[in-house]
């Protein structure tokens, strides 16, 4: 094989990525730089500015999401990894199906349970307790909804790395002396650090993306970066040269943020 | 890990993601449109739910574009896969990497990227917004998955049984189909069923891409859950969800005999 023919099976997604990934991205760029009657500008970038604190509201939820779904994630997958291999499958299973369900059912499942006379309040007058007034329409509630939706993505890469930790690894380890703690931080993080990464990305990048879980349980007021750029494209502040700019500026900010963290990543690997 | 901990925190993680879901079926089965007052058990939202012509079609525009666009995306990324294996070592690169843009990449931008794409198609040669330009973007944002699920299968399939089949008597093409192409085939069907999945429960990028004229699933949730979900979607979503626990169960205990019999199999050859 690696024939001429063989080679020119590629040709047709070439043509297809060229057509449906470059020249798009292009077109944003394109738009982000140029006025209504095609002009040069930098006005559009220039006015991006005005939405810094929305950016950082953004990145700061996305960061706090993130943190919890690892913080939650990495003992969950940790203890997943070592059961029984039935156990195991039965579990993740467990984890992926919720997934099923459309993520906007399940997040206005999530209204209908924070809401003032919703039922997480009808249950807590049961005993006398709240009612609590303030659990939907606020920044926690959109870092519960990034929480609630993106968790599997934390879960699934950081388990697929931890199932390959031997056994035989982590009892050495206790064998000459590490206690619990630093079994795990010098075993299984260092260990894990791949699936660390890829599960960070998996959940900050939809995080800090999103538009439409703000819109739900932040009640229009906590407007995030996706809002904004939403109203841009279809909604009544139609304006696709400054949604492109701003576009622009969050794909930067997303790639930044992951080239970073995986310089981060590793000099962790070589420090092991 | 201590036992007992383990498994009440499981048990918590378990409970605080189905939760929302438990809601979700119980409330289908209410008297009434209310999502917080429970009136009476019924099926009336189960039968109304196949007379709403909106659900309905909007259920059927999402599965034929799903099937469509997977369809597609597998043919175009298997191929794809074939060919970027056998590259040079440089234009590979290239290639896998501006793959993984649609993957790392927001899915708000790949959405509003693609609509801007289409708007100038329109403009150029009246284009249409609906199915077509639906079509084309999920194909955009799963080929690479199917790309990237094929690729391993490629790397660990045997570079002489190719040539093998060659000097055998096959053709190129024959020895494509019937030693390469089954060789890979366990990650041409992965591939297939993510973007299935995918497809089916895009939202973002649809809703840049639909135009007006043609609303798949999650768009119509979306458009209900600025008024009011109807029930009729929550008995929908119970049944998905009762379709998809009954395959899984059912998959799961096949992978279980698999596996017992694979035990038996290999005590019977060590013995």
């Amino acid at each position: 094989m690696g024939s001429f023919k063989t080679k020119l099976m590629a040709s047709p997604y070439i043509i297809w990525m060229a057509i449906f990934i470059i020249v798009p991205l292009c077109l944003v760029i394109g738009f982000a730089f140029t006025t209504k009657d095609g002009k040069f500008t930098i006005e559009n970038i220039a006015i991006t500015t005005e939405y810094v604190p929305v950016l950082l509201r953004s990145m700061w939820l996305a960061v706090i999401s993130t943190a919890i779904c690892l913080l939650l994630g990495f003992p969950l997958s940790f203890i997943i990894s070592r059961l029984m291999p039935n156990k195991q499958g039965m579990l993740l299973t467990l984890l992926i199906l919720p997934m099923w369900i459309n993520f906007l059912l399940r997040t206005y499942a999530w209204m209908t349970l924070l809401e003032s006379n919703g039922l997480i309040n009808k249950f807590l007058g049961l005993f006398g307790i709240g009612p609590f007034d303030n659990m939907l329409n606020n920044q926690g509630a959109i870092v519960l909804g990034m929480v609630y939706n993106y968790l599997p993505f934390m879960i699934l890469p950081l388990y697929s790395v931890m199932t390959k930790i031997d056994e035989s690894v982590i009892e050495a380890a206790q064998d000459l002396g590490a206690n619990y703690i630093k079994v795990i931080f010098k075993v299984v993080v260092p260990l894990s650090i791949q699936g660390i990464y890829t599960g960070v990305t998996m959940v900050f990048v939809p995080s800090i993306s999103t538009f439409i879980i703000s819109r739900m349980l932040g009640g229009g007021s906590n407007d995030l970066i996706g809002d904004i750029i939403e109203q841009q494209f279809l909604g009544n502040s139609y304006n696709p040269h400054l949604g492109s700019a701003l576009a622009l500026v969050l794909m930067v900010i997303v790639l930044l943020v992951m080239s970073l963290f995986n310089q981060f990543g590793n000099e962790e690997n070589i420090a092991v | 890990m201590k036992k007992p901990f383990s498994k009440i925190y499981i048990s918590l993680i378990l409970m605080f993601l189905y939760i929302p879901i438990f809601v979700l079926i119980v409330f289908s089965f209410n008297v009434s449109k209310s999502r917080a007052n429970w009136t009476g058990f019924t099926f009336d939202w189960y039968i109304k739910l196949f007379h709403n012509r909106q659900i309905m079609s909007a259920l059927l525009n999402t599965v034929i574009v799903a099937i469509f666009s997977s369809v597609l995306a597998t043919l175009l990324g298997t191929a794809a896969a074939v060919g970027i294996h056998f590259m040079k070592k440089a234009p590979k690169a290239i290639v896998m990497n501006i793959t993984y843009i649609p993957i790392i990449n927001p899915e708000i931008i790949t959405g509003v990227s693609l609509m801007l794409l289409f708007r100038i198609f329109s403009d150029a040669f009246g284009f249409k917004f609906g199915f077509l330009s639906l079509i084309l973007a999920h194909i955009t944002f799963n080929v690479p998955y199917v790309i990237y699920s094929v690729m391993p299968k490629l790397r660990q399939m045997n570079p002489y049984l190719l040539e093998a089949a060659r000097d055998l008597g096959c053709n190129e093409r024959q020895a494509f189909f019937k030693v390469a192409v089954p060789e890979i085939l366990p990650g041409i069907i992965s591939g297939f069923l993510m973007a299935l999945t995918f497809s089916i429960d895009d939202f973002v990028v649809s809703y840049f891409t639909s135009g007006t004229s043609v609303e798949t699933l999650p768009i119509t949730i979306a458009a209900m859950t600025r008024k009011k979900v109807s029930p009729e979607i929550n008995a929908l979503s119970a049944i998905i969800f009762i379709v998809v626990l009954g395959i899984l169960i059912i998959k799961n205990i096949i992978d279980g005999k698999n596996a017992k019999k694979e035990a038996k199999n290999n005590r019977a050859v060590s013995f």
